[in-house]
């Protein structure tokens, strides 16, 4: 019983309300400490407290919105009295937008495939998982290949009429080349950019045009597709 | 009197029917909220501790938790919906005329419903958008990823299919431009949309489909995924919060 005991524990943890890992040191092992994890609350109540929190204030919104806007309800369904122009919900304009430049079994079967191909295979390709900035490595190669997509796009863009996706598309490919730019006095923004891998290029250039071509679909599109401004009744 | 209510509270949580419903019974300790969290068929899916910095607001901006906010949300307003609504032509179209003008707070139900509905199909593009640009994504979650992606297809494909229900010419025209895409697809494009459809146009078998596939098949389907995609969180380590974190 001269033996002294090989650990002590100290608080007892019904006293605290934040969960703590308790370690017990022994004479014959060390503690190693690989990475800080940060602190952890518990789930009940910190965690579901504040989703509880979310859902009540979108509630909330969400009630209001239906108080005072009406969901559109037009008159009983006609087969043979087609509006101009005949619209998808707006998730789709996009898509329908696109069938106005592209023939169908691209526009609409062909780019969706390859968008939602793209999506899945995100997280499998090592260039995502590490995320290098673009223009780290390679700089001089990298940009004779860029420039080679770049003007074959802003090409293929020009040639199916797609003019409206131009715009997003110099934009990003300015935004790139500066971001490429080698510079001492880089500023905040500037270095930011730098660090950019190449899959945020390609997600910020596709969140664009997509919104770009919803919105046009949404808002600028009359009878028979045709170019309409929105206040122009 | 804050203490009386907490040990009228206390008590009844200790009550033989309390405990019968609640397995883990009185007390406040760790194990405790740790067992509220476990044991419970639906919480269990996540988990008992988290850290604090993934509930920032800026981590996350909650927009997954408001997609099942409006999730639920629509499950609710759609059963209400349900209870009026008859699938068929031109019943159905009647029956909106019914939640406008009969039905006690319908137009509000109906309301709630589209716009929910229009605010899901956001939140979940807006959800996506947020976890890559956070590279939430990485090892070990890829695979949450891709269910993620299944999600976001079944909730589009949720939202078109009850874009039909109200037959009325917005519905019907929707449809009829969103399923001639469809044949554009080589070789099985007209079989595909027959199948859709249960015919060569949008008529009434395709209003029963369309129901169907709203109501019964795609919200199974979704909730089904929706229980996978929040227990991978938890098994993939809790929410992302970082790259350091993954070192460890």
């Amino acid at each position: 019983m001269d033996e002294p005991k090989e650990f002590q524990a100290t608080v007892g943890s019904d006293s605290r309300k934040e969960p703590v890992r308790v370690a017990f040191v022994t004479r014959r092992t060390s503690p190693h400490v690989k990475a800080d994890e940060g602190q952890y609350v518990m789930a009940w109540p910190e965690g579901i407290f504040r989703v509880a929190v979310a859902c009540e204030v979108l509630a909330v919104v969400l009630v209001a919105i239906s108080l005072f806007w009406d969901a559109p309800l037009e008159g009983l369904a006609d087969p043979m009295q087609t509006p101009n122009p005949a619209k998808a919900p707006w998730y789709f304009l996009g898509l329908q937008e696109l069938l106005h430049y592209f023939p169908p079994v691209v526009g609409g079967v062909l780019i969706p495939t390859l968008v939602v191909i793209a999506l899945v295979i995100i997280p499998y390709f090592n260039v995502n998982i590490q995320a290098e900035g673009l223009w780290l490595r390679d700089r001089r190669k990298r940009l004779r290949i860029f420039a080679a997509v770049a003007l074959a796009l802003v090409v293929l863009l020009v040639a199916f009429k797609v003019y409206a996706v131009i715009a997003p598309t110099l934009l990003i490919v300015a935004a790139m080349l500066f971001a490429a730019r080698d510079s001492a006095d880089a500023g905040r923004f500037h270095r930011w950019l730098s660090l950019r891998p190449l899959s945020f290029w390609i997600m910020t250039w596709f969140l664009l045009t997509s919104s770009l071509l919803t919105a046009i679909g949404t808002f600028f599109r009359g009878p028979g597709w045709s170019w309409v401004w929105p206040w122009s009744e | 009197m804050a203490k009386a209510i907490e040990g009228y509270w206390n008590d009844l949580r200790g009550t033989k029917v309390w405990r019968s419903v609640f397995r883990s019974g009185a007390g406040s300790s760790n194990l405790h909220r740790s067992l509220a969290v476990q044991q419970n068929i639906f919480l269990h899916l996540a988990s008992v501790k988290m850290r604090r910095r993934s509930l920032a607001f800026s981590v996350t901006w909650y927009l997954g938790t408001l997609t099942l906010a409006t999730f639920i949300t629509l499950t609710g307003s759609g059963i209400l919906l349900m209870l009026y609504y008859h699938p068929s032509v031109p019943q159905a179209y009647a029956d909106m005329k019914d939640l406008q003008f009969v039905v006690s707070a319908g137009v509000f139900l109906r309301n709630l419903h589209r716009w929910s509905a229009h605010a899901m199909v956001f939140l979940v593009f807006a959800h996506m958008f947020k976890v890559f640009y956070r590279g939430a994504y990485r090892p070990p979650r890829e695979f949450n990823w891709v269910i993620g992606v299944i999600l976001l297809l079944v909730t589009l494909f949720l939202s078109y299919t009850g874009y039909l229900l109200p037959w009325d010419q917005l519905a019907f025209w929707a449809i009829t431009v969103g399923s001639n895409i469809m044949s554009a697809v080589p070789v099985l494009g007209a079989k595909l949309r027959f199948l859709m459809l249960g015919g060569n146009t949008v008529n009434a078998n395709a209003l029963l489909r369309f129901y169907v596939l709203h109501c019964v098949i795609l919200p199974l389907l979704a909730a089904l995924f929706i229980a996978v995609h929040f227990w991978r969180i938890r098994k993939d380590g809790g929410l992302y919060t970082g790259k350091a974190e993954t070192h460890g």
